[in-house]
Order: C-alpha cells, then sequence, then structure tokens
C-alpha cells in the first residue's frame, strides 16, 4: 500500500515540476478553452433570453475540447525519450502508472477549469453558484479524465494519436456530457441538490465504474 | 538488495526455448541461453536479428510467446516485478525527461525502485558518471553523450544484479563512446551480471565472457571464454549472417 | 473442413432458408395492416430484429474481448473483430430503416430520442473499434486495444441509455407484450431467422480466415523450403 502511494505520487510529482517549468500544457489548455467559449458565443448568438439554455452546453464543450488537448500530451511527453519504457521497467504495478497519470491531469484539467469558470460566469452574466457547481466539475472532470487517462496511453501507441484520442474519448463519455450539462443548467437555475441528485448519481456511478475498468484493463494498453 | 544472496543458483540469466512472435512474424525463434553470474555476454546481430526483442523479454517488458526464461532463478511469466527490480537498462533511449534536472530525474526513478539513502545515493552514482557539475541543468541542454551518462547512473540507481545494454553506444561520436566505455567500467566489472548487445564487433568481443550471434531470430553461434576465435570474429561473423543472404 | 463441419453448416443454411422465407411470409402476408400506420408499419419486424442481433454481436465482442485479454488465443480476436464488422452492418442497417418508419409516421427522419441516440453513439463506439484496429502498429497490438474498446464500449452503452432516457423522457415505445398475437408471431420468426444469418455469417468468416491462415502457413513453409 506505501509503496503504491510512493509510486504514484513520484510520477504525479514529476508531471507537476515537469508542467511547472514549461506551463506547455495548462497555457494552451487555458486559451483553447477560453477561445471555445467565445466562438461558441458567436456560434449560439447567445442574446439574454437563451443564454440559460445554452451556456451550460458551452461551458461543457469548453472542458472537453481542452481536456481532449491536455490528455492528449499526457502521454506524448512519455514518448519523448522512450520513458514510458523506463516507467514500464520500473518495479511497481501498472496501475500505478495509470494513477499517477490520472492524478496529473485531473489535478491539471481542475486548475483550468478553476481560472475558466469564474470567466465564464462573468462573461455571460450568470450567477456565481459555486459549491454545487463546483461538486458536478470536480467528479465530471474525474470521470472523463479517468477514461481519458486509458485512452491517452492507447492512442499514444497507434499512428495517429491526435486523431484516435477524439475518435475513442468523446463517444464514451457521452453520459457524463449530458449529466454535466443538465446539472450545470439546473444549478445555473438555481437549482437545490435535490434537482441535480439523479445526474451526479449518474455522474459518479460512470466516474466508479470506468475507474475500476480502466484500472484493470490499464495493463493491456500499455503492455509491448 | 539484501534478497538477491538467497538465491542460490549459479545462473543469472537462463532461457530455454524462448520464442516471441508479433502476429505472423517471428521475432525470436525459441532460444536457449544460459549466463553465468558476473559473466558478461555480448549479443551480436545485424538489425531485425531479434536483439532487441531478447532484451524486452528479459526485462519483462514483452511476454514471450513461448519458451520460458529465469533472471536470477525468478521466472519473467511469474515474477516480473521482482526481477525489475534487480534489473539496470541502458537502451539507444535514455528515459529522461528533457524538462527535469539531471537531479529531479534521478530522484523519480530512485523514488520508483524505492531507493533507501536516495540522496547519498544520487550524489554516489553522479560522481561516478563524473557529471556533479551538471546536477542541476535540464538533462534537454546536455549533449547526446552526457544524457547517456545520466541514463547509465538512472539505470546504477538501485544497485541491481543485472544491467541489460542494449546498443549504448548508438547515435554517440567516438570520443562519447570512449568517456562511457571509462565510465561504464566500474558499474559492470565485478559481481554483477551484463548483457550488452552491440554492432561494434571489437567494442563488443573486447568485453566479453561469452558471445552470441543472432540471426533471424536464432542462435547462429555460440561461444564463452577460451572458445571464442578472437583472431577471425569478423569472418565467423560474417559467415553466420552472410549465409542465407 | 471436416465432413461433419460441411453437414453442420448446410443444415445451418437450410435452416436460415426456411426461416427467412417463413419471415418474409408472416411479415407481408400473414401480419394484418397496422390501423394507424398502415403498410409502413411491416418495417418494424425487421427493424427490431436486426436490433436485437446488433446488441447480441456486440454483446459476443464483449465476452470474446474479455477471453481474448485473459487467454491471448487468437481465435477470440477472430471472432470478435467479425462479431464487431457484422455488428456494424446490422447497427447500420437499423439506423437506415429507423428513419424510413420515422418519417410517415413522426413526419421527420430523426428524433433525439434515447433509443435512436444511444444506437446512434453505439455505432461511433464500434466504428472506433474498427479503427483502432487499422491504426495500431502492429496487429497484436490492434487486437489487445481493440479487445479493450470492446469492453469500454460495451460496458458504457447501457449509461449511455440511461443518461439520454433521462435527459429525453419522450415517446415511450411499444413492447413486446403489447403485441397481439397476429404480430408476434412474424416479429419472433424474423428474430429467430436474423439470428440464424448471423451466426451462418460469423462461421463463415471464421472458417474463411482460417483458411487465410493455413495458406499463408503453407506459403512460409514452402519459401523456408526452397531458402534451405
Amino acid at each position: 500500500m506505501k509503496g503504491l502511494f510512493t509510486g504514484v505520487f513520484a510520477i504525479f510529482w514529476k508531471d507537476i515540476l515537469s508542467e511547472l517549468r514549461t506551463k506547455e500544457i495548462a497555457t494552451s489548455v487555458l486559451v483553447f478553452a477560453l477561445l471555445v467559449v467565445v466562438i461558441f458565443n458567436f456560434a449560439f448568438e447567445s442574446g439574454a433570453d437563451t443564454i440559460g439554455l445554452v451556456a451550460p452546453g458551452i461551458l461543457w464543450v469548453a472542458f472537453a475540447f481542452a481536456g481532449m488537448l491536455g490528455l492528449n500530451r499526457a502521454f506524448a511527453t512519455e514518448k519523448e525519450n522512450s520513458s514510458l519504457e523506463g516507467l514500464m521497467l520500473c518495479p511497481v504495478e501498472r496501475h500505478v502508472i495509470y494513477l499517477g497519470k490520472l492524478a496529473g491531469s485531473f489535478t491539471f484539467m481542475l486548475i483550468v477549469e478553476a481560472i475558466i469558470t469564474p470567466i465564464f460566469l462573468v462573461l455571460f452574466n450568470l450567477p456565481v453558484c459555486m459549491p454545487r457547481l463546483g461538486i458536478i466539475i470536480v467528479l465530471a472532470t474525474l470521470g472523463f479524465t479517468s477514461v481519458g487517462t486509458l485512452f491517452s496511453a492507447l492512442s499514444a501507441n497507434t499512428k495517429a494519436r491526435d486523431i484516435m484520442l477524439p475518435i475513442l474519448f468523446l463517444p464514451i463519455i457521452v453520459p457524463v456530457m449530458i449529466a454535466a450539462v443538465k446539472a450545470t443548467g439546473l444549478v445555473l437555475d438555481g437549482g437545490t441538490w435535490g434537482d441535480i441528485s439523479t445526474w451526479l448519481q449518474i455522474i459518479i456511478a460512470f466516474d466508479v465504474i470506468f475507474l475500476v475498468v480502466s484500472l484493470l484493463v490499464f495493463e493491456f494498453v500499455i503492455e509491448e | 538488495m539484501g534478497e538477491s544472496g538467497l538465491s542460490s543458483t549459479t545462473w543469472a540469466i537462463e532461457a530455454y526455448g524462448l520464442a516471441k512472435s508479433f502476429g505472423n512474424t517471428r521475432a525470436l525463434a525459441g532460444i536457449d541461453l544460459k549466463v553465468r553470474k558476473g559473466d558478461h555476454l555480448t549479443v551480436f546481430g545485424p538489425n531485425g536479428a531479434g536483439k532487441t526483442t531478447l532484451i524486452k523479454l528479459l526485462s519483462t517488458l514483452t511476454k514471450p510467446s513461448g519458451g520460458s526464461a529465469l533472471l536470477d532463478g525468478l521466472d519473467i511469466r511469474e515474477a516480473p516485478g521482482q526481477i525489475r527490480s534487480r534489473l539496470g537498462v541502458v537502451s539507444h533511449s535514455t528515459f529522461l525527461y528533457n524538462n527535469l534536472t539531471v537531479s529531479e530525474n534521478l530522484r523519480f526513478y530512485g523514488r520508483m525502485y524505492g531507493v533507501t539513502n536516495l540522496e547519498q545515493r544520487i550524489r554516489e552514482v553522479i560522481s561516478q558518471v563524473q557529471l556533479e557539475s551538471r546536477l542541476h541543468d535540464q538533462v534537454g541542454t546536455l549533449s547526446r553523450g552526457m544524457k547517456q551518462r545520466v541514463a547509465i547512473a538512472r539505470a546504477v540507481l538501485h544497485d541491481p544484479l543485472i544491467m541489460l545494454l542494449d546498443e549504448p553506444d548508438t547515435g554517440l561520436d567516438p570520443h562519447a563512446i570512449m568517456m562511457m566505455r571509462d565510465v561504464l567500467e566500474p558499474f559492470t566489472s565485478g559481481e554483477r551480471t551484463v548483457v550488452m548487445t552491440t554492432h561494434n564487433l571489437e567494442r563488443g568481443i573486447e568485453f566479453a565472457d561469452q558471445v552470441v550471434i543472432l540471426h533471424e531470430g536464432r542462435v547462429a553461434y555460440q561461444a564463452s571464454g577460451q572458445e571464442i576465435d578472437t583472431a577471425s570474429f569478423r569472418e565467423t561473423y560474417d559467415r553466420c549472417i552472410g549465409m542465407s543472404i | 473442413m471436416g465432413e461433419k463441419n460441411i453437414v453442420r453448416s448446410n443444415i445451418l443454411l437450410g435452416l436460415g432458408f426456411a426461416l427467412m422465407t417463413a419471415a418474409l411470409y408472416l411479415v407481408f402476408i400473414f401480419a394484418p395492416t397496422e390501423e394507424a400506420m398502415g403498410q409502413i408499419q411491416r418495417i418494424f419486424y425487421f427493424h427490431v430484429s436486426m436490433a436485437w442481433v446488433a446488441f447480441l454481436a456486440f454483446f459476443v465482442v464483449f465476452i470474446c474481448s474479455i477471453l481474448y485479454l485473459w487467454k491471448r488465443a487468437i481465435k477470440w480476436d477472430t471472432i470478435a473483430r467479425f462479431s464487431a464488422e457484422l455488428g456494424i452492418v446490422f447497427t447500420t442497417l437499423v439506423l437506415i430503416t429507423g428513419p424510413i418508419w420515422a418519417k410517415p409516421v413522426w413526419g421527420v427522419w430523426w428524433i433525439w430520442e434515447p433509443r435512436l441516440t444511444a444506437t446512434l453513439v453505439l455505432w461511433l463506439i464500434y466504428i472506433a473499434y474498427l479503427l483502432v484496429r487499422s491504426y495500431a502498429a502492429e496487429a497484436s497490438r490492434g487486437a489487445r486495444f481493440a479487445a479493450v474498446l470492446g469492453i469500454v464500449g460495451f460496458i458504457d452503452v447501457p449509461i449511455v441509455y440511461l443518461s439520454i432516457h433521462l435527459w429525453r423522457t419522450h415517446h415511450p415505445p411499444a413492447l413486446v407484450s403489447d403485441l397481439v398475437p397476429s404480430m408476434l408471431l412474424p416479429l419472433l420468426v424474423s428474430v429467430a431467422a436474423f439470428t440464424v444469418l448471423y451466426i451462418i455469417l460469423i462461421t463463415r468468416s471464421i472458417s474463411l480466415s482460417n483458411l487465410e491462415a493455413e495458406v499463408r502457413q503453407l506459403k512460409d513453409a514452402r519459401a523456408n523450403q526452397r531458402r534451405s
């Protein structure tokens, strides 16, 4: 158990250190997410009356697309000097590598979302309803980064990794996207915990199921 | 590595009919090998002969499709984790992170291997590869030769019982090769068993107690100690790999 | 192929032919014309049968994917691959017959209704399943990646359905138990006919791929002989 935590933390900390130095992933993901918000604003011509309808969708499309960009980088850096091979030579179980990479991607995404969400709320003149929106964001992000980490490792080992990740990732995360968009919409309309509980349950079920499944199959994805 | 003393077997590496195919192509067609503890084995062979596949099988990166292999008495199928903690691998890729400094890289790998007294150990190995002055530089700023020396430091951090060197000279200039050879010397002498793959015949022969020439996934030549015909090895090699051209 | 296998596959073919003929008769002649929807409703029998076969095919992919990762025997991968291809063909047919039926009845080609939307997502997942194979560096790796997607994708389907269902509670679909016997019989026979068709197609493709492997082996052996 101690070995598990040390390994996961070592990988997580290495990714954080590397990111602090280059700020490569965070900056590109952040700028990209902002651009999506702005572009979609034009696409939907969001006047005051339609904002409530389109805003949650815009927010989650921005997070999903930006997340994909970050997830793609997560294993691309491991390919640079074949360091993924170096990781696999370490005397740790394969799921330690999965959890370490997941912890990194999850943290990066949360940081980006913590910056984008307030900007988004201000741009669309929406009420700040933090605790509920915060929980939705944390749970849904865990869901799509857990699937995304698995598929990022998979697509990093294919010939067309930039194309493979979205093709694999987007259809699978449909349930989280639906639940997150719906719950966000309800919260922005002043919904209570009771109103969003069904959607939160779906997100939590997705999180648990795909964390377990990803842990079980990750080994087959990175093995040579 | 206190537990390594427990296994009483005299062989560091044993392979019996070890085979690997990728789909319909056979990379290794069943090879037998035995390397005594402390011995040096050099594996020669042209590209595609199966050298890298052999190293990947021994380092548990890939699973055999037939046969078996034991490292320090442990089966590669049954105890890959324990085997990995006894192995140090230097390949033509460095496995290092360019954005991290030399010390951060070593600290990361040290933690992954559960090295005790890590800071002291890092100082030790970095002085052995003569890169103390570059300890806090990012790996990306180092020359190819220096990176390879950091890679050696990375591979010996946990004091492995067996070292696998997969074409460690690739991409280095002659000076860097000389330098690396000197640096590698103390790590490969003594108790440690070493398997090296290379194209460089002179260097490989000089290094080896035992040589193997692989061709098309089979052992084409095998000799150890005095039996190695050092004088006419170039001809032997050409004969082995030229047979079926 | 052994004598026994040929007999067995001929019996299967005969059964498939008989069932398919019976289904055609029952659907187009025996079954009464539905009052509200008219003739177009007859597409329902095939639509439902193909949806069932598609689901069966993807279930086979799921099971064979688990078996492949566990046992690493190539036969499981072969079955999974052909089953996925058949599943995609049938899902495509479902997605085509659906709108043909929907246009005269609902007045629109497509609505974002749970069953339709979930089927579309399902179709996309298994298209990705085929793509991941062709983009993998080696065939063995592609087989492993596909198996992972075969598992993840199948587990995802009920969650997709549930979430879309909650998102769009709309159009309660007719249940089999509501059907009058004169409509239930054609449906059941048609489902049986399509199931047998699936079994015929999958066994044919597997034996074809076995023959391919045999030919390749013979060629390799020949090439080796010539060399030595």
